[in-house]
């Protein structure tokens, strides 16, 4: 990036003034947020943590089988995002979140609706792979035991089988599945951990900055798989990575500071840019 | 012209050279202006003009301190008439010696003493005399001459910060080595008597016998004279104390644990974790009386209510008391060992859709596990270790049983009894505590080692 001494001294000031007319009102967000055919349809989320909103009335659907890409500035809200969508702000004492989340027409946020089949339906996959401190095969048969998902030892095989196939492991473990997980390569360990979430035949995928701890190779191969995988699921993916982001996405939407300020296709959104920020941040003024 | 004041000079010297050995610095270095041109801080070179003069000395003064003695009653006892000492017992020459130093110290003595050891008395207060001045005289010599030598190698090019942080490291070294010296040295001193013990007994009797009965017949032909040491009773009273203390601890301190780790809410813990602490505060003799008042007379009558012949002093009290005594030990080192768990794994399973009680039973006490059970295994060893309660709950009689309900002793206990009161140390009955204490020692290092190695495996897990 060659920049100027005066645009770098320029910056601060213009970030500044931005920042003060968001806090006073909020920024109405650029761009089609709807889709023709959405699997979720999210409308005013807000989130506290504590007596900090880390989101900001954020309106967006996901639709089936595209994926879309969350990019923005480091602590502006997407990963947050990303959370609410199976609930797994639960589990931060201090969250809160408001608004409407559905998944196919029903209401998510709803206290009465069970976490265990939601989250079976909307997977995760981590910004750090997690994988559990098991065999290989014992990492990818949990999600089906605990959900029942299997009758006999036969079926959890070929369970386990097809879920590292469709995530592209199978080959290179399909001799050692008693191995400990955490034996593998930090690229195997992220497909481990997509296995895993594919197991339990999930809807919609999350994935939180899934490659921003591999190599470029291990990451070349994940944003195959995504490529492969948006053929059967909807998937949301954070990515701090606006290569990535234009990669693997059909639509991106744009973050900063708990606002969704522009969304539209991923096209659009890195060739012509509406808002001020969102071109701000592709052409790599800040963030 | 106590030590103690020889040291405050010692410790004002090092105080004065600190200062001087720093002036010095900035003097060669020409000025407070040009201190960039030494190699270290001055202060540095204050320090190693005070370690110069301290440390040579304040070794001397140790020295001194633990030979002065020695050496002085030796020299006085040489002056001694020949035939005073010559056919003197041992015990009735440390006798004289201490007769003659409490005489040279001015205390009061109970009889009359002798011309003979008036005038070693005063002989060994001129040597005193002679020796206090010694010191004097050389401790001031070597801070004169720690100093001189600090004055002399201060210059610019001198390295005296590299000189002073590998002198830190030698003080700290010899600190370090009397903490290890000192363990070795007990270890030695039990092994010692535990080899004279089994040239007595011998060591298959003493591990594999069934029979404890530890004594010795004063006179041939007395009855109950043939004495047995055979160790099987205590240690299985040992263990089935610590089982039944186990029994208790583990699943309360465990359960405890992943309630505080994992539900708890921060208001819970706030305050239940130093009620925790608190148990683990309490002095073991407080459990002991509780065990012996309160416990074994309750489990007693809920004997006889139900028709069971509970002993008065149980193995079943003293275990459940113990067991008391270690919840927290088990329940703070579990705790740890969970909240150890990444929450990435927590996450995982939770984005599964797992429950929290799966996630805790399938993959958090799972990757606990190795360390939940090293902390087990370090309390186990300190429930075998423990001694007030089972001393004051659990009895002296040497029974070989399994059955809670009846009374059994243990090796602590053992130990305690064999060594109160006045006993002589030459006996095979005194030294029998050795051999057990050597063995218990052996046990409990063998639990401790084994639990070190688990957790330190565990470890390696995650990081």
């Amino acid at each position: 990036m060659n920049m100027t001494a005066e645009a770098i001294a320029v910056k601060p000031i213009n970030l500044t003034a931005d920042h003060l007319a968001q806090d006073q009102s909020t920024t109405i967000t650029v761009g089609e947020i709807s889709s023709p055919n959405p699997r979720m349809e999210c409308r005013d989320v807000n989130v506290w943590y504590n007596a900090n909103q880390a989101i900001k009335n954020v309106s967006l659907d996901i639709g089936q089988n595209e994926v879309i890409a969350m990019i923005g500035p480091s602590g502006c809200g997407k990963s947050t995002f990303l959370r609410c969508l199976n609930r797994m702000n639960d589990t931060i004492p201090a969250a809160r979140v408001e608004g409407s989340i559905q998944l196919d027409g029903q209401e998510i946020q709803d206290k009465s609706i069970d976490v265990v089949p939601l989250r079976a339906r909307v997977g995760m996959v981590f910004q750090k792979p997690n994988p559990f401190p098991k065999s290989i095969y014992e990492n990818i048969a949990y999600g089906p035991r605990i959900h029942g998902l299997t009758n006999s030892r036969a079926e959890l095989d070929e369970l386990v089988e097809t879920s590292l196939q469709r995530a592209g492991l199978w080959k290179e473990v399909k001799d050692r599945l008693d191995a400990p997980g955490t034996g593998l390569s930090g690229g195997q360990q992220q497909r481990l951990c997509i296995a895993r979430t594919l197991s339990v035949s999930p809807e919609v995928i999350l994935m939180d900055e899934p490659c921003s701890a591999l190599d470029p190779i291990a990451t070349a191969i994940i944003e195959e798989l995504i490529d492969e995988l948006r053929q059967q699921y909807t998937i949301a993916i954070v990515t701090h990575s606006m290569q990535q982001a234009a990669r693997v996405s059909q639509r991106t939407a744009y973050f900063h500071l708990g606002d969704l300020v522009e969304v539209g296709t991923t096209d659009d959104i890195f060739n012509q840019p509406k808002h001020k920020l969102t071109e701000d941040y592709i052409t790599g003024r800040f963030g | 012209m106590s030590p103690s004041l020889l040291l405050f000079i010692i410790l004002a010297a090092m105080a004065l050279a600190y200062h001087l050995g720093r002036k010095r610095a900035i003097g060669v270095a020409g000025g407070i202006t040009q201190i960039n041109r030494l190699h270290s801080l001055p202060a540095y070179y204050g320090y190693y003009a005070a370690l110069w003069v301290g440390l040579p000395s304040l070794l001397l003064l140790l020295f001194w301190a633990g030979l002065q003695g020695q050496i002085l009653t030796a020299l006085t006892l040489a002056e001694l008439p020949l035939e005073t000492t010559a056919n003197l017992s041992e015990g009735q020459l440390s006798l004289l010696v201490s007769d003659i130093r409490n005489l040279a110290d001015g205390n009061l003595m109970g009889r009359e003493p002798s011309a003979e050891v008036e005038a070693a008395a005063a002989h060994y207060q001129r040597l005193q005399g002679i020796a206090t001045a010694t010191l004097w005289a050389l401790v001031g010599a070597m801070v004169l001459a720690g100093m001189a030598w600090a004055w002399q190698h201060t210059t610019p090019s001198f390295r005296a910060r590299n000189r002073v942080e590998s002198i830190a490291m030698i003080v700290l070294i010899l600190f370090s080595s009397i903490a290890i010296l000192t363990t070795l040295g007990i270890v030695l001193s039990v092994l010692f008597e535990s080899i004279r013990f089994f040239q007595q007994v011998p060591w298959t009797e003493f591990l594999f016998g069934t029979k404890w009965s530890p004594q010795i017949a004063l006179r041939a032909e007395q009855v109950g004279a043939s004495g047995a040491f055979g160790a099987i009773p205590l240690f299985t009273g040992t263990l089935l104390i610590s089982f039944i203390a186990m029994l208790l601890a583990v699943p309360v301190g465990l359960l405890s644990a992943v309630y505080l780790a994992e539900y708890a809410p921060r208001q819970v813990r706030a305050w239940a974790k130093p009620v925790l602490e608190i148990l683990a505060g309490i002095p073991t003799v407080v459990y002991g009386f509780f065990a012996a008042l309160t416990v074994a007379p309750f489990m007693r009558g809920l004997g006889e209510s139900v028709g069971l012949d509970i002993a008065s002093e149980s193995a079943l009290a003293a275990g459940l008391v113990m067991g008391i005594m270690i919840i927290p030990f088990v329940s703070s080192l579990s705790e740890d060992v969970i909240n150890a768990v990444p929450q990435s794994l927590r996450d995982g399973s939770y984005a599964l859709g797992a429950t929290q009680s799966e996630t805790i039973r399938r993959v958090i006490f799972p990757a606990a596990l190795p360390g939940i059970v090293g902390g087990v295994l370090l309390a186990v060893s300190r429930a075998i270790g423990e001694t007030m309660i089972v001393v004051m709950a659990a009895g002296l009689a040497a029974n070989l049983t399994a059955n809670p309900f009846e009374s059994v002793t243990t090796v602590t206990v053992q130990i305690v009894t064999l060594l109160t009161g006045d006993q002589e140390f030459d006996s095979a009955k005194t030294l029998a505590a050795f051999a057990l204490g050597l063995t218990l020692f052996v046990v409990t290092l063998i639990l401790n080692v084994i639990a070190l190695h688990i957790v330190r495996k565990y470890r390696e897990q995650y990081e």
